[in-house]
């Protein structure tokens, strides 16, 4: 009946791993076109109460989804608006579209709180489901088995297209990259659009995925979390799947300790994810290759 | 090349942002049910949201049955209010605004309530589980131990595998007692019954309350309760899971769980807002404690699930009339807790003034209670 501790660690690193990780491969790609979000939380709860919203309305998780990914690059298209068109200060902006977002999540999700959906239900693959130890991960629903494809989507996205090779060069020299012919504004909207993209379908994931519940900030902080994630995978879309799985894993090892009975205060293992990633970056810090794009977080004036 | 004058997009986001102050301030605007001339109005706030299948829907589901029995009396209801001086400002105004009774529905507005009333020695106040009054400020609240225990006694005869998964917010006094009194209920009927206690740090956090319950689950049990703020996640994951739940708070979080309900404790605050506002109308109101149990009309068992054998509804029952009758005690000694010390000596009972100073689980509760 019970299940081995290692595949409900690994079940739950998964589960709570992949809307960091869908978060964080957004945030890659707004910094790496030179744009810190600190509003990331705020697209990720528009993006929840949406798909939740479109799910309760319509019955269908797929369009719910879907909903969910267009609201999280609409509301982040705000952004856009701020920091590129108005050229406002990055952090400030970010900070004001994440409040902007906790309140407007809120409104929008009144009604539906305690509606009951099916939400995204989990597609069992045949055979691999009953491996030993892995056989849970492949009872998961649709966005945990694109999680990992989307990572490696944004990394061929990145560094194997012009496209990407623009948008880096944008995020490292603005400057150079207009001189080189290309629009860095536009890039920096396309960026954030896509971005917003996966933030919407982390909410969704959070919302019609894991908890079928909408339900006031109830990001808890893993927009922040997902920002964090991208400086400790140090700008890289691939690495970033370590990173989520890692703090990912660290949640769920601290529930899975409490629930196993480890004679562990539990204030202390709550904060066992966030050490653990302390003492990653720790490690981590040492290399001399430090990755940030040049240009991150600074205003693109303009070349007149 | 900088763009100079009135720029569309700029207009636009000044436009949108605009519209959307509209909405929140319309929203965030109370709403009025206006009968007749009204001979009382009464205010009320809530921490969350008033459908959370939850806390705050049940001190809002009270409300509604007092607007239906004393039609006279005019509604102010807020949610989403934050502790603090956010709360002390919604009470102000409400004051303002004629409310001669103002119910603060949640723990953290205790203090914000009590400045209020002292500066509005006219108006009366009403705090859930509060420990301090105030000439003008009574508190209200229950022993849900109890409660519990008969919850317990339930899930004992249900489970098959002898195991309880309890997702739990914060290892504070009550809670802790809540679990306490739950484990005991079952093993009276299972003396080999365990329950596993996860604490998650935070009263609302679906995601991370679906991924406790999920390893609760995993570690085999199959009756699942919980001490947060919207039990839905947890009663949603146990359905999913072939578990059991046993919900608390509010009797409507039920139909999340169609086939794995057992029953819940819930709160059916109505009655007691009735004679609160009836006092306060015929002036006999009075600052007191009130403090309720499963023989109180507020604090109810909640109808029992289909799975539910009709024989375990009456041992329920029958225990709940001898708690009644005073023959059933929860924290009659001896209890030890999880670490083989004895808390609870043989002839000793606790009562609620123990409650509060709780800081162990019993033995058979696989948990860290600090």
């Amino acid at each position: 009946m019970s299940v081995p501790f290692l595949e409900s660690v690994l079940l739950g690193a998964i589960l709570s791993g992949t809307p960091l990780l869908y978060a964080a491969l957004g945030e890659v790609i707004e910094e790496r076109a030179g744009i810190v979000n600190l509003g990331l939380e705020g697209v990720m709860l528009m993006g929840a109460v949406t798909s939740f919203a479109i799910t309760v309305q319509t019955g269908s998780a797929a369009l719910g989804v879907l909903a969910g990914a267009t609201a999280g690059s609409l509301f982040n298209l705000i952004l856009a608006l701020l920091v590129v068109t108005r050229r406002a200060n990055q952090l400030a902006s970010g900070l004001a579209l994440m409040f902007f977002g906790v309140g407007l999540s809120a409104l929008l999700g009144a009604p539906y709180i305690g509606s009951r959906i099916a939400g995204l239900n989990p597609l069992e693959i045949p055979t691999l489901a009953h491996l030993p130890y892995l056989g849970a991960l492949f009872r998961s629903d649709i966005l945990v088995y694109l999680a990992m494809p989307a990572a490696a989507l944004v990394w061929w996205g990145l560094f194997r297209t012009r496209w990407g090779l623009s948008l880096r060069a944008v995020g490292e020299n603005p400057t150079a990259a207009y001189a080189a012919g290309y629009s860095p504004r536009a890039i920096q909207y396309q960026a954030l659009f896509i971005a917003g993209l996966f933030g919407g379908i982390a909410g969704a994931e959070l919302s019609i995925g894991i908890a079928k519940t909408w339900a006031e900030w109830m990001t808890a902080g893993r927009g922040f979390i997902a920002v964090a994630l991208v400086i400790f995978s140090r700008w890289h879309p691939l690495r970033t799947v370590w990173g989520a799985v890692l703090f990912g894993g660290a949640v769920a090892l601290q529930l899975q300790l409490q629930a196993r009975g480890a004679s562990v205060s539990p204030f202390l293992l709550d904060t066992l994810p966030y050490l653990l990633s302390l003492g990653v970056v720790l490690i981590w810090a040492g290399g001399r290759h430090h990755a940030a794009p040049a240009s991150l977080g600074r205003v693109f004036e303009g070349t007149e | 090349m900088r763009h100079r004058g009135p720029h569309l997009l700029g207009v636009l986001l000044v436009l949108v942002i605009s519209l959307a102050l509209v909405v929140i301030t319309m929203a965030g605007a109370t709403q009025r049910t206006t009968a007749a001339p009204p001979k009382l109005i009464v205010g009320i706030l809530h921490i969350g949201s008033v459908t959370d299948g939850g806390y705050n829907q049940a001190h809002a589901e009270g409300i509604r049955y007092m607007q239906r029995t004393l039609p006279q009396v005019e509604v102010i209801e807020v949610e989403n209010i934050p502790e603090g001086a956010d709360a002390e400002r919604v009470m102000e105004s409400m004051v303002q605004r004629g409310a001669r009774l103002i119910i603060a529905a949640s723990f953290g507005y205790l203090d914000p309530a009590l400045n209020v009333a002292k500066r509005h020695p006219d108006v009366k106040f009403e705090h859930p589980s509060g420990y301090k009054l105030a000439p003008n400020l009574g508190t209200y609240w229950a022993n849900t131990q109890d409660g519990f225990y008969l919850m317990g006694m339930a899930a004992g005869k249900m489970t098959k595998t002898h195991k309880a998964g309890f997702v739990v917010a914060l290892p504070v006094s009550f809670f802790l007692a809540n679990v306490n009194a739950f484990h005991l209920g079952a093993r009276s009927v299972d003396p080999q019954f365990e329950t596993r206690v996860v604490f998650t740090g935070t009263f609302l956090d679906p995601g991370k309350e679906a991924t406790a319950a999920n390893a609760l689950l995993d570690q085999g049990a199959d009756v699942m309760a919980m001490i947060v703020d919207s039990p839905i996640t947890v009663v949603q994951v146990a359905e999913r899971r072939g578990a059991y739940s046993v919900g608390y708070h509010y009797v409507g979080v039920q139909k999340f769980a169609p086939k794995g309900w057992i029953s819940g404790l819930a709160f059916n605050w109505g009655p007691l807002y009735v004679r609160f506002a009836r006092a306060v109308m015929d002036g006999t109101w009075k600052s007191e404690s009130i403090y309720g149990s499963v023989a109180s009309d507020y604090l109810i068992i909640a109808p029992f699930g289909t799975a539910v054998p009709a024989s375990v509804v009456r041992q329920v029952s029958a225990s709940k009339q001898a708690m009644i009758g005073g023959q059933l005690r929860v924290f009659a000694g001896p209890i030890k807790d999880n670490r083989g010390v004895v808390r609870v000596a043989e002839g000793q009972i606790l009562t609620d003034q123990d409650f509060g100073r709780m800081d162990w689980l019993a033995e058979g509760v696989v948990g860290q209670p600090r």
